[in-house]
């Protein structure tokens, strides 16, 4: 068949099933100024930034065109300059201009876009309103008055993560993103997944901060400050501390945290073996009593909260795991208290997260310790962590790497892979898979649960027993295999579910990144995995050593978690 | 509210008009009418049978003018403020009335819960000009005296 061919600014673009003009434009190498288009997100057509002009010099959105073999359009002309220039002085006009007290000012894409369109001068009055601030989650803050109701965040949150929280109210020049009835967003089934703030494209929707808390503990000569760094972190920070995007920075984030004050500094994957070997344990403690199945997992603080409000029927069915974070935290808390050099002391413990709901696990009653304090007492995405080192003035691409501190200074390739969907099933194959040679974990590799897709199905042999298994990403994802299964249309013995699209690597915690850095991100963990001597959680020696010296006894009351399971 | 029996009623029109998204505006229509508003107690209901959430819900109740979340008074007074009511001095009636009965753009309805008034963009009266209506019934060439007197009437009614 002969290729279908669009002019683009007269150069010819074959139509490869790209569903909307804008696709080929950015085919032909033209970066379209956008607010409201994001791929993975359904098409809403609202900002008006990436019109294109016809022969005719009719105008069509890019975005919400479909492709016409032998069409012609400029992305570039008079008309279409003026336009764009009017949109944005229009958005300004009723937009906040504190530019250098908001957080979002070096991502802005309103800013990006007015300084890229040389938006010198606005002609209309400000009718920027007082900031309306909705300070009510730990997870989240919204600003409804820098919003511009592009409304990428209200689409995220319906359509890829079915959680519904907020949409748009009202009407005309009084609507504004909200929730029903406009109660705060604590009050809503707001998971906590953060992903409206990753797709803000202003500093309308921002994750909360804790930075201050962690400084002044760090300032406190009476306090011991111990950090926790989770998988995805390190291959998180790399392209915002000016190195090339999703290399694994695990050394340098340790030397550079040591720098700025942290007493003691680990790595969260070593609380992820802890995890591996007690959900594995409890997977084949499933398998022995036969169910209950499926068996879900339980690391995902925002999937546990959708489960609670959607599902309250399958909490039975998720696993009693802490996730790798409360289980090291568990650990870190008991081992410093019972320390003599730093009995006596207050222990601050700092988790460092790709993640905003692990904001909200951190205060939930079930964590609470015997004597009433939180087992995590300050969560500091990798956003807050950059923002830290940018602070301190750290040379973070000159700084030499060190490692992780000791005790619990092992850890293993199994506990890295946590940081993208497909991770924990894998560690916990690892773990189950009487084979302990390199071609079963080859075998377990190959099995299908690899992949940055949001649904992924396999069946894993082990022994006599074939092992049905399905990975989602994405709340969206997780619900409807929840119908599948509630149906009676599919059986699994163990589904693992994260709430952000691919994995705690494309966190709301984690920088703004494209699908294409974000697979860079998940390539790098599984590098490192390559790259680590130990596969296999259960031959990690931190970890026998945590068992018999640290938490002997009290490990079930450590590392496992009861949810109250709320009455509708 | 007896809830229960918002529910069953609810329960009715979902019947009806199908449990699908679709459906959405007809099943508040028709509770709307019932209830004159749309009680905060059914949203949580209609999230739950309909498969949607109350956001969503809470955006179209909001976007339609039509759509009341709060409960209304015995008298509804709607006063037309289409372009013929407009040019022949609607709004001297509108504000008259919220004079006397101490509402504003934001309070529609008395506290005694006698009155709501609200404004409407076009009766479909505009011969009779300016017109308002009291529960459905219009009043032709209205002023603002008598739209006192109107109310005088009403309370004397009640």
């Amino acid at each position: 068949m002969m290729k279908e061919y669009m002019l683009i600014d007269k150069i010819p673009v074959p139509i490869e099933g790209e569903k909307n003009i804008l696709a080929l434009v950015q085919k032909a190498g033209i970066d379209m100024p956008t607010f409201c288009y994001y791929s993975e997100l359904s098409v809403y057509g609202a900002c008006r930034m990436c019109m294109v002009e016809d022969d005719r010099g009719n105008m069509h959105a890019a975005c919400s065109t479909p492709p016409k073999a032998g069409m012609s359009v400029v992305t570039n002309s008079a008309r279409l300059r003026k336009y764009r220039k009017n949109i944005l002085e229009l958005l300004l006009a009723n937009h906040c201009r504190d530019c250098t007290t908001c957080e979002k000012s070096e991502s802005c894409r309103l800013k990006e876009l007015a300084r890229r369109f040389y938006i010198e001068d606005v002609r209309f009055p400000n009718g920027k309103t007082e900031p309306e601030r909705d300070e009510s989650s730990v997870c989240i803050s919204i600003d409804h008055s820098k919003c511009i109701l592009c409304g990428d965040c209200v689409r995220m949150c319906n359509e890829v993560q079915n959680v519904g929280a907020i949409s748009f109210v009202g009407r005309g020049s009084k609507m504004e993103v909200g929730t029903a009835f406009k109660v705060p967003i604590a009050n809503t089934q707001c998971v906590g997944c953060g992903q409206c703030s990753a797709v803000c494209p202003t500093g309308a929707i921002v994750v909360q901060k804790n930075v201050t808390r962690t400084w002044e503990a760090i300032y406190d000569p009476n306090t011991v400050v111990v950090a926790q760094i989770a998988p995805a972190v390190r291959a998180g920070v790399a392209k915002e501390l000016g190195e090339e995007n999703g290399v694994i920075a695990a050394g340098k984030i340790f030397a550079a945290m040591r720098r700025m004050g942290f007493n003691h500094v680990y790595d969260t994957t070593t609380g992820a073996d802890l995890t591996v070997t007690e959900e594995a344990a409890e997977f084949l403690e499933r398998l022995k009593d036969d169910g209950p199945f499926p068996m879900f997992t339980s690391c995902c603080p925002a999937w546990i909260r959708y489960a609670e409000n959607k599902h309250p029927e399958l909490m039975p069915n998720i696993s009693t795991c802490r996730s790798p974070m409360q289980m090291f935290g568990s650990v870190i808390k008991e081992y410093f208290e019972h320390n003599e050099k730093t009995a006596g002391k207050r222990i601050f413990s700092v988790a460092v997260m790709p993640c905003t709901a692990k904001k909200y696990e951190a205060i939930r009653p079930e964590f609470k310790r015997p004597d009433g304090t939180d087992t995590i007492d300050a969560i500091i995405t990798t956003q807050e962590l950059i923002q830290m080192i940018h602070e301190a003035g750290i040379d973070f691409k000159n700084i030499s790497p060190e490692s992780s501190s000791m005790p619990f200074g092992g850890t293993s390739g199994a506990g890295v892979i946590f940081g993208v969907t497909g991770g924990v099933t894998e560690a916990v194959l690892r773990n189950v898979e009487p084979d302990k040679t390199y071609s079963a974990l080859q075998q377990i590799a190959m099995s299908g649960v690899r992949g940055l897709e949001g649904v992924k199905e396999t069946t894993y042999q082990v022994g006599d027993q074939e092992l049905k298994i399905a990975v989602v990403s994405g709340l969206g994802n997780a619900e409807k295999l929840i119908r599948k299964v509630q149906s009676g249309e599919a059986f699994y013995h163990l589904i693992e579910v994260m709430a952000c699209p691919r994995g705690c690597i494309a966190g709301a915690g984690q920088p703004f990144a494209r699908s294409r850095e974000k697979a860079e991100r998940a390539k790098n963990l599984y590098t490192t995995d390559n790259m680590t001597q130990i596969k296999r959680s259960e031959s990690n020696p931190a970890i026998d050593e945590i068992y018999a010296k640290y938490i002997g006894r009290k490990a079930h009351s450590l590392l496992h978690v009861h949810y109250k399971v709320k009455k509708k | 509210m007896n809830v229960k029996e918002l529910y069953q009623k609810t329960d009715g029109w979902l019947d009806s008009f199908g449990r699908e998204e679709r459906s959405l505006i007809a099943v508040l229509q028709a509770i709307q009418e019932e209830y004159s508003y749309l009680p905060r107690e059914v949203f949580p209901y209609l999230a739950k049978e309909m498969n949607l959430n109350e956001a969503q819900i809470y955006g179209v109740a909001t976007f339609y003018e039509n759509f009341s979340l709060e409960a209304k008074g015995k008298y509804v007074i709607k006063v037309c403020d289409g372009t013929a009511c407009h040019v022949r001095k609607s709004v001297p009636i509108l504000n008259k009335l919220r004079q006397e009965l101490k509402l504003d753009d934001g309070r529609k309805t008395t506290d005694d819960q006698l009155f709501t008034v609200e404004t409407v963009s076009c009766l479909g009266a505009c011969g009779l000009a300016p017109a308002l209506t009291v529960n459905g019934e219009v009043h032709a060439a209205m002023t603002p005296e008598k739209a006192v007197a109107l109310l005088a009437e009403l309370r004397r009614e009640a």
